[in-house]
């Protein structure tokens, strides 16, 4: 049978009020419901006819999602709270400014006014034959296109693959990994707390899914503690263009400083794996050095122990390498 | 410059008010009384056959109201051109189909009710890979074109003995050739060559509007309201297509939302919703998507070259020899590749230059001619080569672009059966090197050139661009009517440069009427208006400043004759201004032009345009028979003397900073200085000059195709894999900068060219030297891409001197 693209099909569209009637209505539907939140990853999907859901439950009449609070232990982050209102919240901006930064550079300021930190955490990824409606593993085939040496990965793995090679391409996921945020996720009465670095999955896990979100699993917020609360926070994003694009790699980088010296950090990096990957070997071999361009440099080194690029992304070792060396070495860029 | 009351200054066009309120009706704002809509079923393949197709699920499905296949198509098609559907299909997302239905969904839920049997042919998507011993072609009958004819060229295992991949035999089979001068003499005088492979890849023109069209028919007539960049010259193909006489159609399209050549005078797919309209008797609109308008909505043919360039010490070219290989996806025949050397030759006046060339045949979308057909290619190929050159002998870029720079009416490109060269009708190129220079403060701002600032490393480039800049022999149209006011009409389309309107300003300066009191008419056919150059090639502002300052001889001429023939004296002693024709001795002596009007319909004749020029086009005369008696008339044909082939020039220049880290190139500032002749409007200028450059900055830093070579499958289909780029990947810090030379062209008598053409290459071109500059200064080689766009991993990979996953001339990678 033929196929044709860019027109959405008939779908059942449900618009709960409440968090309760969304749960009831992603209980009832099950496997045949799709969350809705800002629609910039679902609505390409519908266009191109590749995903069908038969019921799409949106939560944009749910106000209670959009709510940014602060809690006792840090702030607390509706799921449907748009990037704009991360952006522009003075808390977040006071005392995470560089996850307001990576909310800021995730998109055109139009992106911006729709998309949620939600769904920004929770996309899909953006391999272009996947994406394309090609058959392959994470589409349930038994086939990965991108990884052949014939074929077009410029922007996939270089570390982390299990027969799929796309990568995670949110840039607000690796802040709130480096941050130790946790996710709230309701399940029908139930909720549970899933801490960020646990949120994301990769193919070995699941294939076919990038988080731990199972149908009838609703992201409710997103919990960000005050541990690293003012601490200094590098988030650094390299894209094709500057207007809006998926990162080719980014960086997040939490150090807190004695000094010179570096007593605790977290570091993140993403765009190279089908999860935003903590890189605990690095955290561990300068975790007490003193910081300076030898120590930057030497986490640089260690950061791309054991890459394996593809055909076309060996560049994105040496990016890799060099973001996280320049988290380790340059103050936070933070507009 | 001439001191001019409206050319050269400022002001509001009429349509500007509609467009920034959204008023304005675009080919899909129109709605027609019982319209249905169309949508295609296109090839999921790079190459194929059809063997079967059931439509009849999908005839049944309630709300489908017809079925368009290519066996209904009325005329067979002349390859290598293409027709609006086919059952070959020669790239993926060609059109085999249409069904119209009640609306977009259930037009989409029927093709996917259709069973097609598909046979996978051959296919090819490097033209290098086509020239190759025993490879395919792209097309059952041919690779390439040998003049007119189809034909075939093969490259033997002699030619590519001893080449690496990726490398181009200078000496191999080349489908066309031209020279001039002493090639061997030229390099022998040179104390510098430099010799590269060079690739400028393929670029989708992605305007904002996609080629949707409404068509309907009525009372034996065709409407048809498409998307185009020209007016009056699309309805002759609109005709065509509907197999009925120009007459019998009605076009309507009063915004485009633009083209860069991508719809010139209509595009073969508006034959879809008119046929089916025909068949089912229904208004059918045919929305095109942007996946749609990535395949069927042309690109500019990429080229892999071979560069020879010879420089004295003092910086002239001596010699150039280039063996370019052109992208011509699977359909027609373009001039891209040969034209390398062409526009080369009239910015760097070679002493010799050779050029070889081939456009390979790919099943890859058609190409088309962008902006700078061959100009954009050769400016930003040749330029890092001449910058290359340059260096060597320790020359600054822009004296040696100075040097060789053309001037008054400067001969280039192939010469013509009597051995001669075709000349400008004028060049002040290096008077726009200077303007760019003083503007971008050259002097100073090359000292940046390899300046660190922790892992950014400045440089700078310059270029000078070229590209044709106006046509002639079209038509003015305007009457003046005893209400006082002027009528213009304007057969221009308005494809978004506001050339519609600036021409029209020419009949009303001349004519000296206060623009509050004209009108212009345009974007209907069925509004009377006049023969027009194509909205292609810059052509419309030296043509139409051309043909409205005929017309307003023609008007001055009959208004004094009617101002002599009632207040005595000859015509001779009458002038006119201030809405009046007077006695040039004695002012208070004359008529107003609401009288001259009212005296011009007493008359008749040709005064009020019930006689005509002979030789002005059919489309006029119809268009004045029908305003004849309303008023006086100006109506004629541009006659005026042409010097030569019009061309602009601009010079680009750039300072980018890279991140030798990240790779991240910034564009941190653009200035360009230009030779347009005199500038109409001032404001629509600068659109063009900038808007050039921007989509310049897209050819050497963003814009491109990656192609799956297994499966020949287009896979960055969407906008933003295609990567335009946007307004954040411009100098933004800084407003960029514009100077012309403002010296008229001498075959022009306001002394206008076009501008938009020239503009872009010059755009490329700066900002490939500028990152070379940048990369030479970390040491020798360091800069050499000669390969555009100049991406990010393309620095990181360079820098780190790791493997590629591909060669330097591979295509769509």
């Amino acid at each position: 049978m033929a196929v044709i693209r860019d027109v959405i099909p008939q779908l059942e569209l449900f618009q709960p009020s409440s968090t309760d009637d969304a749960l009831a209505l992603l209980a009832e539907h099950g496997s045949d419901a799709w969350v809705y939140a800002g629609g910039l990853d679902t609505l390409d999907w519908f266009k191109d006819r590749v995903k069908r859901p038969r019921v799409v439950v949106d939560l944009g009449s749910i106000e209670s999602l959009r709510e940014i609070r602060s809690t006792a232990d840090g702030i607390e982050i509706g799921a449907m709270a748009r990037l704009i209102d991360v952006v522009n919240h003075s808390e977040i901006q006071a005392q995470f400014p560089a996850l307001a930064f990576s909310a800021k550079s995730a998109a055109s300021p139009q992106i911006r006014n729709v998309g949620t930190i939600g769904g920004n955490i929770s996309q899909d990824t953006r391999c272009w034959y996947y994406r394309d409606g090609w058959t392959c593993y994470r589409a349930g085939g038994n086939i990965c296109y991108a990884s052949p040496p014939t074929a077009m990965n410029r922007e996939h793995c270089i570390l982390g693959a299990s027969r799929c090679v796309a990568v995670n391409p949110s840039d607000t996921a690796p802040v709130l990994v480096a941050l130790g945020a946790s996710m709230v996720v309701r399940r029908g009465r139930s909720e549970r707390i899933v801490p960020a670095e646990e949120f994301f999955v990769g193919p070995e896990i699941d294939i076919e899914r990038m988080t731990v979100l199972e149908p009838g699993d609703l992201l409710t917020s997103i919990r960000v503690p005050s541990t690293w609360a003012g601490a200094r926070v590098y988030f650094e994003k390299v894209r094709d263009r500057d207007t809006w694009d998926f990162p080719l790699v980014n960086v997040a980088t939490a150090i807190r400083e004695d000094g010179d010296t570096i007593q605790d950090l977290r570091v993140v990096v993403n765009g190279v794996a089908p999860t935003p990957i903590r890189l605990t070997a690095v955290e561990n071999a300068i975790r007490g050095q003193a910081r300076n361009e030898e120590t930057a440099a030497r986490a640089g080194d260690i950061a791309i122990q054991g890459v394996s690029p593809l055909t076309h992304n060996g560049f994105k070792v040496n990016l890799m390498r060099n973001l996280v060396k320049r988290s380790v070495r340059d103050e936070p860029i933070t507009a | 410059m001439a001191d001019y009351k409206l050319l050269g200054k400022n002001y509001q066009t009429p349509d500007l008010y509609a467009k920034v309120t959204g008023r304005s009706k675009y080919a899909e704002d129109h709605r027609a009384e019982g319209m249905v809509f169309a949508k295609l079923l296109v090839s999921p393949m790079p190459h194929a056959r059809v063997r079967s197709i059931d439509t009849s699920a999908a005839e049944a499905l309630p709300g489908v109201v017809g079925i368009l296949t290519a066996d209904e198509l009325p005329d067979e098609i002349e390859a290598p051109n293409e027709a609006a559907l086919t059952n070959e299909p020669k790239y993926e997302g060609e059109p085999i189909l249409a069904v119209a239905a009640v609306d977009e969904q259930t037009a989409s839920d029927a093709i996917e009710l259709i069973n097609i049997d598909l046979e996978p042919l051959p296919f090819v998507l490097d033209p290098l890979d086509s020239l190759k011993p025993g490879s395919p072609n792209a097309r059952l009958d041919s690779n390439t074109f040998i003049g007119r004819e189809l034909g075939e060229v093969k490259w033997s295992e002699d030619d590519l003995a001893g080449l690496a991949d990726g490398e181009i035999p200078m000496e191999a089979e080349a489908a066309a050739e031209w020279s001039y001068g002493d090639l061997e003499a030229g390099f022998a005088e040179a104390d510098v060559i430099v010799e590269e492979h060079s690739y400028n890849q393929s670029t989708s023109h992605q305007p904002l509007e996609s080629r949707t069209t409404l068509a309907y028919w009525e009372g034996g007539k065709l409407y048809v309201y498409p998307s185009v960049q020209s007016t009056a010259r699309a309805v002759g193909p609109m005709a065509r297509w509907g197999g009925v006489e120009p007459s019998d159609v009605v076009l309507i399209n009063e915004f485009t939302g633009g083209g860069f050549g991508g719809k010139i005078s209509g595009y073969v797919h508006a034959q879809i919703p008119i046929l089916l309209s025909k068949k089912i008797g229904k208004p059918v609109m045919m929305r095109i998507s942007r996946r749609e308008e990535n395949a069927i909505g042309r690109a500019r043919p990429g080229v892999q070259a071979r560069i020879r360039l010879g420089m004295r010490s003092d910086g002239r070219i001596t010699a150039l020899d280039i063996h370019g290989i052109g992208d011509q996806g699977p359909y027609g025949r373009s001039g891209d590749a040969m034209n390398v050397a062409g526009i080369g030759s009239l910015c760097y006046q070679p002493l010799a230059c050779r050029m070889r060339g081939t456009s390979v045949y790919t099943n890859t979308p058609p190409r088309g001619p962008q902006r700078a057909p061959g100009g954009v290619q050769s400016m930003t190929m040749l330029e890092p080569i001449i910058q290359k050159a340059a260096k060597q002998l320790g020359l600054d870029q822009v004296e040696v672009h100075k040097i060789n720079a053309p001037e008054g009416q400067a001969r280039f490109g192939a010469p013509g059966r009597d051995g001669t060269q075709g000349n400008v009708s004028s060049a002040f190129a290096r008077e726009a090197i200077d303007k760019g220079a003083e503007l971008f403060d050259w002097t100073n701002r090359k000292e940046r050139s390899g300046q660190r600032n922790g892992s950014k490393v400045t440089g700078v480039g310059m270029c000078l661009s070229a590209y044709s800049a106006g046509a002639s022999g079209v038509d003015g149209l305007f009457v003046i009517k005893p209400d006082g006011r002027m009528y213009i009409q304007s057969g221009v389309g308005n494809l978004g440069t506001g050339s519609t309107f600036d021409t029209m300003r020419t009949a009303a300066e001349g004519m000296d009427m206060p623009w509050e009191k004209c009108e212009v008419a345009w974007g209907d056919s069925s509004q009377h208006l006049p023969w027009s150059c194509s909205q292609g090639g810059s052509s419309t502002t030296h043509a139409h400043t051309r043909a409205n300052w005929a017309a307003v001889e023609d008007a001055t001429r009959k208004m004094k004759e009617i101002a002599a023939r009632d207040l005595g004296g000859s015509p001779d002693d009458y002038e006119i201004g201030g809405e009046r024709v007077y006695r040039s001795n004695n002012r208070a002596m004359g008529l107003s032009f609401r009288l001259v009007a009212q005296r011009a319909i007493d008359l008749g004749g040709e005064y009020d345009g019930h006689e005509l020029p002979e030789d002005i086009n059919g489309m006029t005369t119809a268009s004045a028979t029908a305003l004849a008696g309303q008023g006086l008339m100006g109506v004629a044909k541009d006659n005026y003397q042409e010097g030569g082939r019009r061309m602009s020039f601009v010079a680009g220049y750039a300072e980018v900073q890279v991140d030798v880290e990240t790779g991240d190139i910034k564009l941190v500032d653009y200035a360009a200085g230009t030779d347009a002749g005199t500038i109409i409007h001032p404001k629509t200028y600068e659109g063009q000059v900038f808007g050039g450059a921007i989509q310049g900055f897209s050819v050497a830093l963003a814009s491109k195709w990656v192609y799956d070579k297994k499966w020949g499958l287009l896979v960055a289909k969407r906008f933003y894999s295609n990567r335009p780029p946007g307004i954040l990947d411009i100098p933004h810090e800084q407003a960029m900068k514009w100077g012309n030379a403002d010296l008229p062209d001498p075959f022009n008598p306001l002394g206008a060219k076009g501008i938009g053409e020239a503009a872009q290459g010059a755009g490329s071109g700066a900002v490939a030297n500028a990152i070379a500059d940048a990369l030479e200064s970390l040491g020798e080689g360091s800069g050499d891409f000669h390969r555009t766009p100049v991406t990010r991993d393309m620095i990181l990979t360079k820098l780190e001197q790791a493997p590629t996953g591909h060669n330097r001339l591979t295509a769509h990678v």
